[in-house]
C-alpha cells in the first residue's frame, strides 16, 4: 500500500519535473525545422525560476477568483495524473478515486476557472479570449464524450488503468479501424484543447488573435508562474493519456520494484519525444485556422469518433 | 476487439474500408477544388486495395485485375484528365458558399452512413462472409454521400467528382458480393468512367468559357444577351 502511494507520488513528480522540458524540446524543434536555433530546450525553467522570484502585482478590482485561480490550474493537473497510467501497467493508489470522466472533469474545472479569472480583471482582451477558449472547448466535449464512450465500452470499465491493459489487447488489434479513427479523432482534439496549431498558436504574442494564451495575459510573478506550468503539465497530462492508453501502452513498468518503476521513465521520455517528432511536423506544414473554420475542424473530429464508435460497437464495421 | 479472429487480408481489408468512409467524409467537408480531387485518388486507391486484398483472401483472380484496372483508371488517368481539361483558374478555385454549411453537412453524411448500415443489416447479417459485412455498408454509404455531394455542392467539378464517388461505392460493395462478375463488366464500366470524366472535363472547360463561370446556380436561365468578351 505505501510502496504504491509512493510510486504515485513519483508519478506526481515526473509530471511536474518533465513538463517544462516537454515545452521547450517542442519549441527548440519547432524552431530547428524553420532554420532557426531557437532556445534551449531548459529555457521553460529558467522562465518559472524567474517568475518566482519576482513581485507578484494584482488589480484591486478584482476578487477571490483571481487570487485563487493560478493554484487551481497548478494543482487540478495533478489530480489528473493519479488517475493515468504515467510510469507503471498497474493500478495504483489513487487510481480508483476516479475514472476518465473525472479527468475530464478536474481538466474543465480548471478552465472553467481560468476564463472566470480572465474575465475578473476587467482588461478588455481577457473576456475575449476567454469567450473563444469556451467555443473551442464545448466543441471539443463531444469528441472527448464519445472516445471515452467508446473506449470504455469495449474495455468493459471506465477506470483508464484498466482501459489501457485491454484496448491495445495485441499488435493486430492496433491496425484495426476501430483504433487507428479513434487516435485521429483524439489527436485533433489534444491539438485544439492544447492550443497548438491548427487551432492557436502558441507562439503567438497578438492579444487580439489570442485563444488559450490569454488566460495567463494579467497575471505575473507567481501567479504567472503557476499558471504556465499548470498549462505545460495539462498538455503533458493530455499527450500521456493519448500515448499510455490508445497509442501505445507498451514500455510502462509491470514489476512492483522500484527499480522497474525507475527504469521506465527513459522510456516514457523516447515515447514522448517520438510524439513531440510528430507534433513538430503537423505544427510546422499547417497554417492557423481562422476562428470559425475551427468548428468544422471539431465536427470533422466528432464524426471520426463517432464512426470509430460504430467499428467498434458493430464489430466488422 | 469483441469480434472474430480476423485473417490478416480481411484485417487490412477492414482499415481500407473504413478510410474509404473518412475519404468520403473530406469530400464532404473539402473546399477547394484541388482537395476533393485529390481526396477522390485517395479513395479511389483505397478501394483498388480492397479489391487486391478481397481477390488475395478469395484467391479470385478477376479482382487483381478489377483492382489494377481501378488504380488505372481513377487513380492516374482521371486526374490526369480532370488537370489537363480544366484550366488553371478553374482548378484553384474553392467553392465559398455550400447549400449547407461544412458541419452540417459532415453530420448528414455521418446520419447517411448510419442510415446504410441499418438498411443493410439484414442483407449482411445473413451473409457468413466476414468481407461481404464490411464492404456492403461502407459501399452503400459512398454511394449515399456521394449523391448528397452532387446535390450540395455548387461548382461542376465537385458536383462531377460526386458521381464518379457514386461509382466508387458501387464498385466496393459489388466486388464483395459477386466477385466472380464477369470483367467485361468492370472493363465497361471503368472506360464508362473515363469517358464521363473527359466529357465532363471538356464540358466545364466549354462552360467556362461562355459564362466565366462554373458555378451550377448562375446557369439556371437562358440568356440571350452577347457577352463583352466574346
Amino acid at each position: 500500500m505505501t510502496q504504491t502511494i509512493a510510486y504515485n507520488v513519483l508519478q506526481l513528480l515526473f509530471v511536474m519535473v518533465f513538463a517544462p522540458l516537454y515545452a521547450g524540446v517542442l519549441s527548440r524543434l519547432k524552431e530547428m525545422v524553420q532554420s532557426r536555433r531557437g532556445p534551449s530546450i531548459f529555457q521553460p525553467y529558467r522562465d518559472l525560476w524567474k517568475l518566482f522570484h519576482k513581485d507578484e502585482i494584482v488589480s484591486s478590482e478584482t476578487t477571490w477568483i483571481y487570487r485563487i485561480t493560478p493554484y487551481l490550474a497548478f494543482i487540478l493537473p495533478l489530480f489528473v495524473t493519479t488517475l493515468i497510467p504515467v510510469l507503471t501497467d498497474y493500478p495504483l493508489a489513487f487510481a480508483f478515486m476516479g475514472d476518465m470522466l473525472a479527468g475530464g472533469f478536474f481538466l474543465s474545472l480548471a478552465g472553467f476557472f481560468a476564463v472566470l479569472a480572465a474575465v475578473d480583471t476587467g482588461n478588455p482582451y481577457g473576456p475575449m479570449g476567454a469567450s473563444r477558449t469556451r467555443m473551442v472547448g464545448f466543441l471539443a466535449e463531444p469528441v472527448f464524450m464519445i472516445v471515452f464512450f467508446t473506449v470504455s465500452f469495449v474495455a468493459q470499465s471506465t477506470i483508464p488503468y484498466i482501459v489501457q491493459q485491454k484496448w491495445v489487447a495485441s499488435a493486430a488489434a492496433f491496425f484495426s479501424p476501430a483504433h487507428i479513427l479513434l487516435l485521429i479523432a483524439f489527436l485533433m482534439l489534444i491539438l485544439a484543447e492544447g492550443g497548438k496549431i491548427p487551432v492557436d498558436n502558441p507562439a503567438g504574442h497578438f492579444e487580439l488573435a489570442m485563444i488559450d494564451e490569454s488566460k495567463g495575459l494579467e497575471f505575473s510573478g507567481r501567479g504567472a508562474a503557476l499558471m504556465k506550468w499548470g498549462g505545460q503539465m495539462k498538455f503533458l497530462v493530455l499527450t500521456c493519456i493519448f500515448l499510455n492508453v490508445l497509442l501505445a501502452p507498451w514500455g510502462l513498468a509491470s514489476g512492483h520494484a522500484l527499480l522497474d518503476v525507475v527504469t521506465a521513465v527513459p522510456w516514457i521520455l523516447l515515447k514522448i519525444l517520438l510524439f513531440v517528432i510528430v507534433l513538430v511536423v503537423i505544427e510546422s506544414s499547417l497554417a492557423k485556422l481562422r476562428l470559425f473554420r475551427i468548428s468544422e475542424f471539431l465536427g470533422a473530429a466528432f464524426i471520426i469518433s463517432v464512426t470509430a464508435m460504430i467499428a467498434s460497437i458493430f464489430p466488422l464495421v | 476487439m469483441a469480434h472474430a479472429q480476423l485473417s490478416i487480408a480481411e484485417a487490412l481489408n477492414a482499415l481500407c474500408v473504413a478510410l474509404v468512409l473518412i475519404a468520403s467524409f473530406g469530400m464532404v467537408a473539402t473546399r477547394q477544388i484541388q482537395g476533393v480531387v485529390r481526396l477522390f485518388v485517395i479513395q479511389s486507391l483505397l478501394v483498388a486495395m480492397s479489391a487486391l486484398l478481397l481477390g488475395y483472401d478469395h484467391q479470385v483472380f478477376d479482382l487483381y485485375a478489377l483492382g489494377i484496372i481501378t488504380i488505372l483508371a481513377k487513380v492516374i488517368a482521371i486526374p490526369w484528365v480532370l488537370r489537363r481539361a480544366l484550366p488553371r483558374d478553374i482548378y484553384i478555385r474553392r467553392e465559398i458558399d455550400q447549400v449547407l454549411n461544412i458541419p452540417s453537412s459532415l453530420l448528414l453524411a455521418l446520419a447517411l452512413a448510419i442510415a446504410a448500415e441499418i438498411v443493410v443489416s439484414p442483407l449482411a447479417s445473413a451473409s457468413v462472409e466476414v468481407d461481404v459485412r464490411m464492404n456492403l455498408p461502407i459501399g452503400l454509404a459512398c454511394l449515399l454521400i456521394g449523391a448528397y455531394s452532387l446535390i450540395a455542392r455548387r461548382e461542376a467539378v465537385p458536383q462531377l467528382i460526386g458521381i464518379l464517388a457514386m461509382e466508387n461505392g458501387a464498385f466496393l460493395a459489388g466486388i464483395a458480393i459477386a466477385s466472380e462478375l464477369p470483367l467485361i463488366a468492370e472493363i465497361a464500366v471503368a472506360i464508362d468512367v473515363i469517358l464521363i470524366a473527359l466529357i465532363g472535363g471538356l464540358l466545364t472547360w466549354n462552360i467556362n468559357q461562355t459564362m466565366g463561370t462554373t458555378e451550377a446556380a448562375s446557369m439556371s436561365e437562358l440568356k440571350e444577351t452577347i457577352l463583352p468578351w466574346h
